[in-house]
């Protein structure tokens, strides 16, 4: 396994250009907080026309929804959530700027087009490893939708979040090939 | 008559909330153990080693293992001869639910409506499922439940002739398809038999039964060895990014079936396999 790169966000077209399917990175830098109703929101403002309540364009998304904090703490347990799910409202965020999302979990082809369109890429995060992933995290604000509570839009602070490269820019999926081979076929060895 | 208080239920329910969703039960981390020692993939082992590592973090910070707290099952056992008093056994579960989430802080991650999807605040109400049994015993289960690996599961009401290959094919591809979304190493609970609703609920049980404890019906248990073996061969592997611990365990629950039926339940239940059971 190689070391992991060191990637600060916002993440710069040719940040972008150089991972590959399968890079461990230690990601730093801001990232915003999104899933399924704070996606839907930016979505309708997206197919209206109107602005969003924060610039994503040139961001990273990290789809989770954290617990709540415990006093003193920065962030309650903050592992990725399924992004599938974003998958109907990521296309329009790519085609508007966004760079880079997190999560976890198989992305549809219309995701992977639009990523290889125009230059994002998608990180895995280990999914469940919510406390451990908390600790990544050094600062958090509400910035949008707070009447959603867990799915508001926070911006974080990160200090190397480890994280894997599931899709890259050039069409790369680390899921399919790292499964591939690993698989047996029925029968066999 | 033996009388148990809805008040002690309450409470609990409430702590069970809490430790179950800090706390990885032994079982399961002893199986991520084991896991460990069986990955070939070096990804996975690093993969496992973050979800070993989390836990630790969690049960000593006293802080959730993931930060979906998940929807609370609750599996009741009541003894015919124990009387429950002090008022509703369904409000004093989701009292709580209600209290355990907000003092535990836990996630509030349950809409009041499925298609209006306004959060209910408190993360009630509870999924209650209830048995009763012989004898004076108040027992309750408080599994949370994920979404991100309920929304893998799936029920086929298969035809007798499809058998047990029918069976074996519906488990493999349903794991396969998932992939990474349920976050494996994943728990396979299969229900067979029965009816559609008795075959998902089966199922449900199947996950929570203890990891490395077969059934009690050789059938069943040669089948959960096969089962283990089949979905393991998928590639799938820790996180998804591929590797041989695909599940830590395939657990089957069967029942009598009608001669027209063979239904087939698949659970699965990611990882972080939260229960926390309390004998009144």
């Amino acid at each position: 396994m190689n070391e992991p790169l060191r990637l600060m966000t916002p993440l710069s077209d040719e940040d972008v250009r150089r991972l590959r399917a399968g890079d461990r990175a230690l990601l730093s830098g801001v990232v915003y907080t999104g899933r399924d109703a704070a996606h839907k929101r930016l979505f309708e403002l997206l197919q209206a026309g109107e602005e969003l309540p924060v610039d994503l364009r040139g961001q990273v998304i990290y789809y989770v929804g954290p617990t709540p904090a415990k006093p003193g703490r920065v962030i309650g347990s903050a592992g990725p959530t399924t992004s599938g799910r974003m998958d109907a409202y990521a296309p329009a965020l790519i085609a508007y700027g966004l760079r880079g999302m997190i999560g976890k979990g198989l992305r549809s082809q219309p995701v992977i087009d639009a990523m290889t369109e125009h230059g994002a890429v998608y990180f895995g995060a280990t999914g469940g490893a919510a406390a451990l992933l908390a600790r990544k995290i050094v600062s958090c604000e509400i910035v949008a939708y707070e009447d959603l509570g867990t799915e508001a839009i926070r911006r974080l602070v990160v200090d190397d979040l480890p994280v894997t490269v599931i899709n890259d820019a050039y069409g790369g999926d680390f899921y399919r090939e790292g499964v591939k081979a690993y698989e047996r076929s029925p029968g066999g060895a | 008559m033996k009388e148990i208080n809805t008040s002690a239920i309450t409470d609990a329910v409430a702590q069970a909330c809490i430790s179950a969703c800090y706390d990885l039960p032994p079982d399961i981390e002893k199986a991520l153990e084991r896991g460990m020692a069986d990955e070939e993939s070096p990804t996975g082992r690093d993969v496992l080693g973050q979800i070993i590592e989390n836990a630790r973090i969690a049960s000593e910070e006293s802080v959730p293992i993931c930060q979906d707290t998940g929807f609370a099952v609750v599996f009741i056992r009541l003894g015919q001869d124990a009387h429950i008093v002090g008022g509703s056994l369904t409000d004093a579960i989701n009292e709580g639910v209600r209290r355990g989430y907000s003092e535990g802080y836990l996630r509030k991650s349950i809409v009041a409506h499925p298609l209006e999807r306004v959060n209910t605040g408190d993360n009630t109400p509870a999924v209650i499922h209830t048995e009763i049994k012989p004898g004076d015993e108040f027992r309750i289960m408080i599994a949370p439940k994920g979404g991100g690996s309920e929304n893998m599961s799936g029920v086929r009401m298969l035809k007798p002739s499809d058998g047990v290959e029918g069976v074996k094919k519906f488990v493999v591809d349903l794991v396969k398809s998932a992939g990474s979304n349920p976050c494996p190493p994943i728990i396979v609970g299969v229900g067979i038999g029965g009816t559609m609703e008795m075959a998902a609920i089966m199922a449900k049980r199947a996950v929570i039964r203890e990891v490395g404890r077969p059934s009690e019906k050789p059938y069943d248990a040669a089948l959960e060895q096969e089962l283990l073996r089949l979905v393991n061969d998928t590639g799938v592997g820790p996180a998804g990014l591929g590797g041989r611990v695909t599940a830590l365990a395939v657990n089957v629950e069967s029942y009598p079936a009608h001669i027209a039926s063979l239904p087939v339940a698949v659970n699965i239940q990611c990882h972080a396999a939260r229960h926390k059971e309390i004998v009144l």
